[in-house]
């Protein structure tokens, strides 16, 4: 403690400095090279991958398979066939945008469409009653899965792995595995099979479903980007200690995300009834790992806070493509799966890549 | 005499079991002022911290907010009052835009139907805040203000964390640790930024081990030892090795050190 007249100052030994250069927060245009570009594009707009895998896709098989293809009939199906995994996959970004994981989806989704159906055929409920317990039950399950993960803060992998085989043999124990057939549906509650109905516009059939599913993704295309609830899910997904505290209610967002996801699980459960017809238990089992395939190749960071819902529908749309493309083109089903796999791993990897991007 | 004080405590008592963090623990920020508080390892400093702006209650003691008495019970209460807090890791959101952050948890929306029902956010009038904002404690050299906060460096992440806490701040604005991460010329920078934001009137609470920083730019030094209040030195008539003789326990305080 024998220090002696030091100056009270820190100045002293940053004078060093003076002649330093002084810009501190500007941004020199370094020299990129197109790759650099390339990155920096993709991460100021994720979506743009999978909008260009798509119409890459679209292109090769249209040149692949010609008019069979590239015709509005045909792709004007594919948009009827991936309705549910995108009213699905809706609900499966929203979780994944907080960096959790939705295994119940179908589960959720079916149990849903069951009691709708249940409730209308054998107990003679009007059927707008019938569907909107059956979105009840929904809710109701994504609450559960909500209050486990936001306030009992569990793992949201595990709640839903354990919730999804709950849901699913709630389903099959109410329901003792009965298919409730489409006549009877039409003859008491044709409201359940309203959004199968088709329409033609030309040579393109669409259906009240796949008109319903485009139109759920650009409402919540707007509540994500627009509204502060949205803001919100990104923020808690990005990093929810930073989010709480900013002063989000991280926990009562975070529930409201999956009570959310519950009510368009339902609504899933309602267009699924449609485009069977029948009311079936055993129906949409994979609904689960394909609405995650949509969001992760439509590229929605499984780390959560970053992606688009319009890219779940793109994912989806791929999905569709190359299944129908190849259909067409004649190979074994097989061939699907595997280019479906190939996308998957292409997908997170350009995520990584992404993510490296430097200022 | 002194401006009157903005923020005080008073018998502060804070125990996790039998660890006594805080022990009658006694506090003043005065307008217009900035009090360094400084304190070794494990004094108490953060947990007094904390009670001053919610994210711990306080087992014992009083906080008055301009003479009334307040208890925050948790950090937005203590946000709604006008205490903002730059947190040592910032709190920001990296993917998100340095507006959206700027807003984050207290958002505009739009007037009118697309507002109320909609519940469309201002994005335009939100930027346009911001960048105010920005400039006003000349930070304009972020240029684009729908970049994601993760493309900017270290020091221009404590700038926005800085300017959302000058901005949203009504009474009082504290600064944990401001310049641990940074580099010397970043550091420089945030000092400066620090200096400008009491300019503009508002008292700031700044947490640091620097010595050099501290004794730069406070007006007064909070010295924190064993969970009170040891004195309160004035960093013109006092030096760095004085305040680390009297934070380690190696001296004790002047008598006209405690009065202050």
């Amino acid at each position: 403690m024998s220090e002696t007249a030091k100056p009270p100052t820190g100045a002293s030994y940053e004078a060093g400095l003076a002649a330093a250069d002084t810009r501190v927060a500007d941004f020199k245009p370094s020299r990129r090279g197109p790759l650099d570009h390339l990155q920096h594009a993709l991460h100021a707009n994720p979506t743009l991958v999978p909008v260009l895998v798509l119409l890459v896709g679209v292109a090769v098989f249209g040149m692949l398979v010609g008019g069979r293809f590239f015709n509005a009939f045909t792709l004007t199906l594919i948009l009827q066939q991936v309705t549910i995994v995108g009213i699905v996959g809706v609900a499966q970004t929203l979780i994944i945008l907080t960096a959790g994981i939705d295994l119940s989806v179908g589960a959720i989704m079916v149990l849903s469409s069951v009691i709708m159906g249940q409730l209308a055929f054998h107990h003679g409920v009007p059927a707008p009653l019938a569907l909107g317990a059956g979105l009840c039950v929904g809710m109701i399950c994504g609450a559960i899965n909500g209050a486990l993960v936001a306030f009992v803060r569990l793992p949201p992998f595990i709640v839903t792995l354990g919730t999804w085989f709950v849901f699913e043999a709630t389903n099959f124990i109410y329901s003792a595995n009965e298919t409730i057939r489409a006549q009877d549906v039409s003859a008491n509650a044709p409201l359940l099979q309203f959004l199968g109905t088709s329409f033609k516009i030309g040579g393109a059939v669409l259906t009240y479903g796949a008109v319903f599913m485009v139109l759920l993704v650009l409402i919540f295309w707007y509540v994500l980007n627009h509204t502060a609830w949205g803001r919100h899910v990104y923020a808690i997904g990005d990093d929810e200690d930073a989010a709480r505290l900013s002063g989000i209610r991280t926990g009562r967002t975070l529930f409201g995300v999956y009570v959310t996801a519950g009510c368009i699980c339902a609504l899933a459960g309602w267009a699924i009834i449609g485009r069977l017809g029948s009311v079936s238990p055993t129906s949409g089992y994979e609904a689960n790992i394909q609405s995650i395939t949509a969001v992760v190749i439509g590229g929605t960071s499984l780390f959560g806070g970053r992606g688009s819902v319009l890219g779940t529908l793109i994912g989806a749309l791929i999905v569709g493509v190359f299944a129908m493309g190849l259909r067409i083109w004649g190979t074994d089903p097989q061939w699907t799966r595997l280019t479906v796999g190939a996308l998957i791993v292409l997908a997170v990897a350009a995520d990584q890549w992404i993510r490296k991007v430097s200022a | 005499m002194r401006p009157e004080p903005v923020l005080t405590a008073r018998g502060l008592v804070k125990r996790y079991g039998r660890v006594v963090a805080l022990g009658s623990a006694d506090f003043d920020l005065y307008r217009g002022e900035i009090l360094a508080v400084i304190g070794d390892n494990g004094a108490g400093k953060s947990t007094l911290i904390k009670a001053l702006t919610g994210a711990v209650t306080p087992d014992g003691g009083e906080i008055r907010l301009d003479g009334k008495p307040v208890s925050f019970d948790n950090p937005q209460a203590a946000r709604d009052a006008g205490i903002e807090t730059v947190y040592q890791n910032l709190a920001l959101s990296p993917a998100l835009s340095i507006a959206d952050n700027m807003f984050l948890g207290r958002e505009i929306r739009r007037e009118g139907v697309l507002g109320s029902a909609f519940r469309m956010l201002d994005k335009p009038k939100m930027r346009r805040i911001a960048r105010e904002k920005l400039s006003e404690l000349g930070l304009m050299t972020i240029q684009n203000i729908d970049q994601p906060v993760e493309t900017l460096s270290g020091g221009q992440r404590q700038g926005v964390a800085v300017a959302r806490a000058a901005a949203f701040g009504s009474k009082v604005v504290i600064m944990d640790e401001p310049t641990a991460a940074l580099g010397v010329k970043e550091s420089r920078r945030v000092l400066d930024l620090i200096l400008e934001v009491r300019s503009r009137g508002l008292p700031i609470v700044l947490i640091s081990h620097n010595m050099p920083h501290v004794f730069e730019i406070a007006d007064r030094i909070h010295v924190h030892r064993l969970g009170r209040r040891l004195c309160v030195i004035d960093p013109k008539t006092s030096t760095m090795s004085d305040a680390v003789a009297l934070m380690t326990g190696a001296r004790a305080p002047e008598p006209e050190m405690l009065a202050a």
